[in-house]
This record gives structure tokens, C-alpha cells and sequence, in this order.
């Protein structure tokens, strides 16, 4: 998908490079473009084109910038619009001076409520808060009983019977004041939109509870419909904001920009996987990025930042661009990865992966990994230090001594001395001959994590390569899409 | 071994990522910009989806309508080509469907190639249709001595649970004997929703511990049923994304437990949301390669969502619909009738 965009612009890009300036005909044609691919993403048709409308007023009434080519610029105003549109930064939750602070969520059948409100349940226990889940949803079989089950792993107490939607949340409302908890979190039936009956049933939950949040639940693999959903769950309820989930499905996403756009509510967190941790803030700037297809390098770096070890990852990052990597530093290296998380979940951030590795990355367990290390620890020092040495004997040995064959640890030094190989000819200034374009990637991962505070978006630059004047571009001052701060929505209402 | 070959990968770019960030390091930061108002409402009003057809009657009482189709075509042109304009109604109609880009404009191409003579509608219609022309018949026997196997896959929260229900009600009302098998071990309390359509169906039921592997589950199932001489097996299995070879190699090895004998695979559906958009082929695309399914089952055509994906599915990979499921009752399934779903497709 990241390709689909960028293989479009550089379609594009001979004419653009060719006259240096953006003309009304050239930004037709790539808007163009970047209307198919939001439409892919499955944007829904009209917040496509409000969108574009926003897009080229943007470029318009901004005088053209020097330093950026023409397919740079609308890259790099497509991306502003965005996350402008998906909301600047995160919700930055609040809670009721009265507790308890009342969440509501509602959705479609089968859009993920229940394991969600397992989730939010999750996340208020993680911020040192006391959350009560009422189960409200009489609806569907057995779905009070996955609730119980699931709060149940998270040590959360649930509320029902089996009564009366309304009667449910209300008395579960009391339950929760008279135990003293501040966080409670309804969980209700799915429901159509056009379900008149179903839709007055929500209010009134909501209006029994005076909920001070009410989340629309929302999948992300929705296609044109989510606008018409989100709108009329906000007609009846009022959202304060977006719940998406299945955000680890490779589906890109565009429903959350739809919704967004119609019920001009932001997107607050996102559920990533069937793990019940698996669920976070939203990030704007993120899933703009997803949503042209384009990976979150920023993401990764961040998650790279914040649990390895720098002097360890400097150190050996150091040897590895002078070619003097050891078995030693791999593992070293490789045990800092593996602080980040599964591979699998690494792989779907970088940009330009194709889906055979990305499939291969999320099957690597870790049984796989361990095999790797019990090679390695079973070599000497020196045999660590300078691979060479090891011949076919202590390879047998080697074999032996980590309860793998000799297969495995021929593979395993086979491919070190291609990676060792590849670090060479990339500190050389060439790009490593990676399969399947990682050699692209690590430029790219490269490129993007230094523009951080320049002029282009994270994993911009590919993208506009194509299209750029040829050469490198300059890039002037920046600091404009440095991360913005504060963005706390719709304070909660007193109840 | 390719695990040391995407550790490097990843350690290469990790590495690179995060070298050239610390030198970037230096780089005095600018003051950080004070944020911008929130964004308003983008569109305040979505347009309508405009209407080639011009009746809104519902899917179900429409596929009792015996009144030929043509009859309520509105005629937006007469003979001949079609305009801009008519084609620019037709994208729109067809995008805000999911039908999707490549199908749509395909489907475009295909009127500027043969007009309209009977008019746009007409003319869309039959280019529809042309593309939902495959086989729809449902197997229900098994080579003599084996227990024929209905097999559901998807993602998580289609209604696959839900269907099964639908469908043994359906296969009980015909007279079958039924075996329910709960497959999906994953999802919690998910045994305990097929134990509820079981009992609402008076189908029989194996099920097995939260955690259990869903192949013994449907091997046990086989074996009741073939002990009992039930007349078939409907065998749930836990939602899956279908991007994860993993989650697609075990639904492989249930699939070929359940081919076994005693039993026979003789219909796997993949069920699938109408609300769901483009990812819908590359859903159908992996469940085909991993569980060579056999039909789709379209579920939530009640609600707002047209389902126009399954037009891409069915022209690219060939699968067909073969029932569409209309709310959440027992009685909500039906056989789906490619003109009745191109009806709802085109009308507003
Ligand atoms: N309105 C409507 N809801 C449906 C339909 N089919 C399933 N559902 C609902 O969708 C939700 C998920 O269904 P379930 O069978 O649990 O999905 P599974 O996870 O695929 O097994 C439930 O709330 C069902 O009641 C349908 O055709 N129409
Ligand atoms: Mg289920």
C-alpha cells in the first residue's frame, strides 16, 4: 500500500520534476492520486473530497516553499491535513471532580465493545485508578459471561443481571458510588444506527448514567458506512470521542479519518491486538501515516528509545557501521529488540516491508529466538569475536552444546556474515543489498528518524523522492511539526 | 532459520534509526508551536448516496417482489453513451457502496464501452450482475459413510457464531440432525454463546475447555456425530486477523482435521461484515489460500452498510456469496440473490 502511493507519485513525478513549480495542473493530477489512495484506505467518498478541498486551499494560500520540491510540498500538506483532522495530539483524560467519571460505549455489533471495555478497564487500573464494568449488553448470548471472564484477568469487578439494559447500568452506577469506585465503564448490546428502538434504549442508559464520556466504538477495517454510523451515534448520544479498534489488522484505516471528520470528535485511544494490553492512546500523527500507507517510523524509534539501552545500542551500532560487529554485539543487540516487543508487532511499523517478511517477523517466536541465543552462548569468546574460526568440528560441538544441529549454525553464521557484509557496503554510503527492500528501509528508517524536526513528516521523504528535483533538497529551518502539546478535549460535563 | 536473517534486518534498522537520531541530537530545538484550534466538524453534512434506482424498499421484502426489475428502473438517459455526469453519479454510487476503486473503474470502463441503451440503472445493473455470475449451490452430503463439515472462518466479530446458529435452525427446520462444534476456544465465554444457539436450535453440541485446541474439538465432534449418524457438522472457529500466518496455519490444521475421516469438508464460509471495507479482499484472499473456502456469508445487510465489496471478491477471486445474513434472530439468513443485492447496491 505504501508502494500504491508512492509508486503513483513517481509516476507523477517526471512532469513535476521537470518544471520545478507547482502548476493548477499538476496539482490536480496529484490530488488525483492522493484521492485514489485515500479512498483505498477507505476514507469515505465526501470527507475525501472536504478533505482535498482542505488540502489544496492549503497550498494555495501558503506561498511555495523553496526548499521543498513540488511532490514534497503535497506530500507534506497532505500529512499536515491529516493529523490536523485526526486531532493534533491525544486526549489527555480527565477525571469527574465527583467520581465516579461515568464511560459509555456504544457501536455496531461486533465492533469489539466488550474486549475494549476490558481494555479502558485495563488502562484506568494502569493510571492507579479503581474501575467497575457494568455489562449491559443483554443482548447478545453469552456476552455478559466474556466480560465477567475478562475482567476476571484483570482483577476488575463486574456488575449485572439479567434485567433491564437501563436497569443494569443504573443500578451498576449505584453499585459502583457505594463501593467507592472512580472509574466505571458500561459496556453495551451492539446496535444499527437505523435501529430506532435499540438507539432510544442507549439514551437512555446514557441519560440514567450522565456519562462523562461516551465513546463510539469504532472497527478499523470500516468501510464507507463509518460515517453514517458515527454521525448518528452522535446525533443520539453526543460522543466525546472515538474508540478504533483491530488496529493490527492490515487494513489501513481510513474509517477513523471519517468518522473523525463527521463527528469532529477526536479519536482517543486504539486497540492493537487480541492481548488485553494491546490497547493505547491515539496518535494522530501516526495514523496519518497509516493511512497513506507508510509505516510509523516514529513509533519504532520512539519504542527503541524508550527501552534499550543507548550506551549498549551505541556501542554496537558503532561497530556495526565500521564492519567490526561481533556474535557478541548481535546478541547484545539482540536482546535489546527484544525489550521492544515481538518482532512481528517492530516489523508492522517500519515502512516499505513487504508482507512475506512482515509474516515472517510475527512468526518468530520466542522459542526461535532462545535457539539463536543457545548457539551463540555456546560458543567460545574468540569464536564469538571472529566467527572465521569456526570450523566444521566446533561446529558439531556448537550444535551439540545448544541442542540445535549443524544446519541451524551453519545458517545462523551463513547469514551474520552476509548482515556483517551488508553493514559494510551501508557505512560505505551504498545501500545494503537487504532482501525485499529492507536496504530501502534502513535509509528510510535512517532518513526519517533525522528529519524529525525538519521540514517533512516521518517517512516523507521516499515518498517525495520521486517527485523531488533531483539532488539533495536543502532544508531550511524547521521546528514546524515539532510535536504539539497540551490538546485535552471536551472537559468532562459536571454531573 | 530466516528468524536470524529479520532479527538483523530489524537490528540494522533499529540501529541506523536510532545512530542517526543521537547525532541529530545537537540540533537545537525551535520553541515548540502553540497548538492549533481543534479541527471543526470536517463535513457537516455527508452527501446522500445518490439513487440509480428509485424505490427504497428493503433487501428481504424485495426478494419476494415478483415484479420484473426493469419495471422500476429509472431511466437517467436514454440510448446511447453516457455522459460525464452520469458516469461521475455511477463512481459514486459504486465508491460509497465499497465497491472499491480498481472494481469501480472497471465497471466504468465497461459502460463507455456498451452504453446504456436501456438506460444508466439498466446498465449498471448488468454490469453488476455480470460479475456475480458464479455458481451459488450449497453441499450438504458427503461421499457415502463420512459426516459432511461446514466449515466458518473470518475475523473477529462478523458473526460467525451467529450465523451457525442461523444455519443449524435452518438445517434442523429441513429435517438434518445437527452437530455443533465449538471451535473457537480462544475467545472467552465464546463456547458458551454456541451452547445458547444450541439450545435454541435443538442442535447438539461438542465443546471443550476455554484454551482447548480447536482440532480436538472438531475431531470430537466428528466422532459424536459419526456415532449418532447426525447428518452434518457446523464447526465455529475463533476469529482471526488474516495477516498472520500463524493464526492462518492453525486454522489450516483444523481444516485438515475436520476433512478426516469420518468427516468431509464440503463447504467452508468465510463470514463476512458488510460494513467492512477494502481489507475485505485481502481477508478473502488469505482464507482462501489457508482454508480454500468455498462461499461467503454476507452478514449485517440490515444495517446501513451495502457490502459492495463482495463484487471486488467475487470478480477477483471467484468466491461466491451464498447467504447474507439480516439481524441478529434465529430466522435472519437468507439465500442471497445476486439481483436483489444489486437492487440495494444502486438504490439509496
Ligand atoms: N444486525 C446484525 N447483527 C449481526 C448479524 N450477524 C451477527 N450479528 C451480531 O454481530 C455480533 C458478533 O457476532 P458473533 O457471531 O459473535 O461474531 P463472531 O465473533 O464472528 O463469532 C453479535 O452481536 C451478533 O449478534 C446480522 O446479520 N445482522
Ligand atoms: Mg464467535
Amino acid at each position: 500500500m505504501f508502494d500504491a502511493l508512492s509508486e503513483r507519485f513517481e509516476r507523477l513525478g517526471s512532469s513535476l520534476r521537470s518544471r520545478g513549480r507547482l502548476s493548477d495542473a499538476d496539482l490536480d493530477e496529484a490530488l488525483q492520486e492522493v484521492r485514489s489512495a485515500l479512498l483505498e484506505a477507505d476514507v469515505e467518498l465526501g470527507v475525501v473530497r472536504a478533505f482535498l478541498d482542505a488540502v489544496r486551499e492549503r497550498l494555495s494560500g501558503e506561498a511555495l516553499n523553496q526548499s521543498l520540491s513540488p511532490g514534497q510540498q503535497v506530500i507534506k500538506a497532505v500529512h499536515e491535513q491529516l493529523v490536523e483532522v485526526l486531532g493534533g495530539s491525544p486526549l489527555k483524560v480527565t477525571y469527574a471532580s465527583r467520581p465516579p467519571t461515568v464511560v459509555l460505549l456504544a457501536g455496531l455489533q461486533g465492533a469489539g465493545k466488550t474486549t475494549a471495555a476490558a481494555k479502558l478497564a485495563l488502562w484506568f487500573k494502569q493510571q492507579g485508578r479503581q474501575p467497575y464494568l457494568i455489562a449491559a449488553d443483554l443482548q447478545r448470548p453469552a456476552a455478559v459471561e466474556q466480560l465477567r471472564v475478562l475482567a476476571g484477568q484483570i482483577g476488575v469487578d463486574v456488575f449485572s443481571e439479567p434485567s433491564d439494559p437501563v436497569d443494569v447500568a443504573r443500578k451498576g452506577l449505584a453499585e459502583a458510588t457505594r463501593l467507592g469506585r472512580d472509574v466505571v465503564i458500561i459496556d453495551t448490546a451492539g446496535r444499527l444506527s437505523i435501529d430506532e428502538a435499540l438507539m432510544r434504549e442507549v439514551r437512555d442508559i446514557s441519560d440514567a448514567t450522565s456519562p462523562h464520556y461516551t465513546f463510539l466504538v469504532i472497527d478499523a477495517v470500516t468501510g464507507q458506512d463509518a460515517v453514517f454510523t458515527a454521525r448518528s451515534f452522535h446525533e443520539t448520544l453526543e460522543l466525546s470521542g472515538i474508540i478504533v479498534t483491530k488496529l493490527d489488522y492490515d487494513a489501513r484505516g481510513g474509517a477513523v479519518l471519517s468518522a473523525r471528520g463527521v463527528v469532529g470528535r477526536p479519536v482517543v485511544f486504539a486497540s492493537t491486538g487480541e492481548k488485553l494490553a494491546d490497547f493505547d492512546l491515539f496518535h494522530p500523527d501516526r495514523m496519518a501515516s497509516r493511512i497513506l500507507g507508510m509505516g510509523d517510523v516514529m513509533t519504532l524509534i520512539e519504542q527503541a528509545e524508550r527501552t534499550m539501552d543507548a550506551s549498549v545500542v551505541a556501542e554496537s551500532a558503532g561497530r556495526m557501521m565500521s564492519g567490526t560487529f561481533t556474535l557478541d554485539d548481535f546478541m547484545a543487540q539482540l536482546n535489546q529488540v527484544r525489550k521492544m516487543g515481538s518482532l512481528g508487532g517492530l516489523m508492522k511499523l517500519m515502512p516499505g516491508v513487504t508482507k512475506e517478511m512482515r509474516n515472517a517477523a510475527s512468526n518468530v517466536d520466542d522459542g526461535e529466538l532462545n535457539k539463536i541465543e543457545a548457539i551463540i552462548r555456546s560458543m567460545t569468546p574468540r569464536e564469538r569475536g571472529e566467527p572465521s574460526v569456526i570450523d566444521g568440528s566446533r561446529r558439531t560441538r556448537i550444535a551439540r552444546g545448544s541442542g540445535t544441529t549443524v544446519n541451524a549454525v551453519n545458517q545462523l553464521l551463513k547469514q551474520f556474515a552476509e548482515m556483517r557484509k551488508m553493514m559494510k557496503q551501508m557505512s560505505g554510503g551504498g545501500m545494503p543489498n537487504l532482501p525485499g527492500g529492507m536496504g530501502r528501509m534502513a535509509g528510510l528508517a535512517a532518513r526519517a528518524s533525522a528529519q524529525r524536526s525538519e521540514q517533512l513528516p516521518p517517512g516523507f521523504e521516499a515518498l517525495g523522492a520521486g517527485m523531488s528535483a533531483g539532488g539533495p533538497v536543502a532544508r531550511g529551518g524547521g521546528g514546524k511539526n515539532k510535536k504539539k502539546k497540551g490538546g485535552r478535549v471536551t472537559p468532562p460535563k459536571q454531573r | 532459520m530466516i528468524v536470524a536473517l529479520i532479527v538483523m534486518a530489524v537490528l540494522v534498522l533499529v540501529g541506523a534509526a536510532v545512530l542517526v537520531r543521537r547525532r541529530r541530537r545537537a540540533v537545537p530545538m525551535l520553541a515548540p508551536v502553540a497548538r492549533e484550534a481543534m479541527p471543526e466538524v470536517l463535513v457537516a453534512e455527508v452527501a446522500q448516496r445518490p439513487v440509480l434506482v428509485d424505490e427504497t424498499q428493503f433487501l428481504e421484502s424485495r426478494l419476494g417482489s415478483s415484479r420484473s426489475i426493469f419495471d422500476r428502473v429509472r431511466t437517467i438517459s436514454s440510448i446511447g453513451s453516457l455522459s460525464q455526469d452520469q458516469l461521475d453519479t455511477v463512481e459514486e454510487v459504486l465508491l460509497r457502496s465499497d465497491v472499491g476503486v480498481a472494481t469501480t473503474a472497471a465497471i466504468l470502463d465497461d459502460l463507455r464501452e456498451n452504453g446504456a441503451p436501456d438506460g444508466v440503472a439498466a446498465a449498471v445493473r448488468d454490469a453488476l450482475l455480470a460479475s456475480l455470475g458464479a455458481d451459488r449451490s450449497v453441499t450438504t452430503t458427503a461421499e457415502p459413510g463420512r459426516v459432511p463439515v461446514w466449515l466458518f472462518v473470518g475475523v473477529n466479530g462478523v458473526g460467525k457464531t451467529t450465523t451457525i446458529g442461523k444455519l443449524a435452525q435452518r438445517h434442523v427446520s429441513e429435517g438434518r440432525s445437527v452437530v455443533l462444534a465449538a471451535g473457537d476456544t480462544f475467545r472467552a465465554a465464546a463456547s458458551e454463546q454456541l451452547q445458547q444457539w444450541a439450545d435454541r436450535t435443538g442442535a447438539d453440541i461438542v465443546r471443550a475447555a476455554e484454551g482447548a485446541d480447536p482440532g480436538s474439538v472438531v475431531h470430537d465432534a466428528l466422532g459424536r456425530a459419526a456415532a449418532r449418524g447426525a447428518d452434518i457438522v457446523l464447526a465455529d472457529t475463533a476469529g482471526r486477523r488474516a495477516n498472520s500466518t500463524n493464526l492462518l496455519d492453525e486454522l489450516s490444521k483444523i481444516r485438515r482435521v475436520a476433512d478426516r475421516d469420518p468427516g468431509q469438508v464440503v463447504e467452508t464460509f468465510m463470514v463476512l461484515d458488510a460494513t467492512t471495507g477494502q481489507n475485505a479482499l485481502s481477508q478473502a484472499r488469505e482464507f482462501l489460500a489457508a482454508a480454500s473456502v468455498t462461499g461467503i456469508v454476507l452478514t449485517k445487510l440490515d444495517g446501513t452498510a451495502r457490502g459492495g465489496i463482495v463484487v471486488a471478491i467475487e470478480r477477483e477471486l471467484a468466491i461466491p456469496v451464498k447467504f447474507v445474513g439480516v439481524g441478529e434472530g434465529v430466522g435472519d439468513l437468507i439465500v442471497f440473490d445476486p439481483k436483489a443485492f444489486v437492487d440495494s447496491l444502486l438504490d439509496a
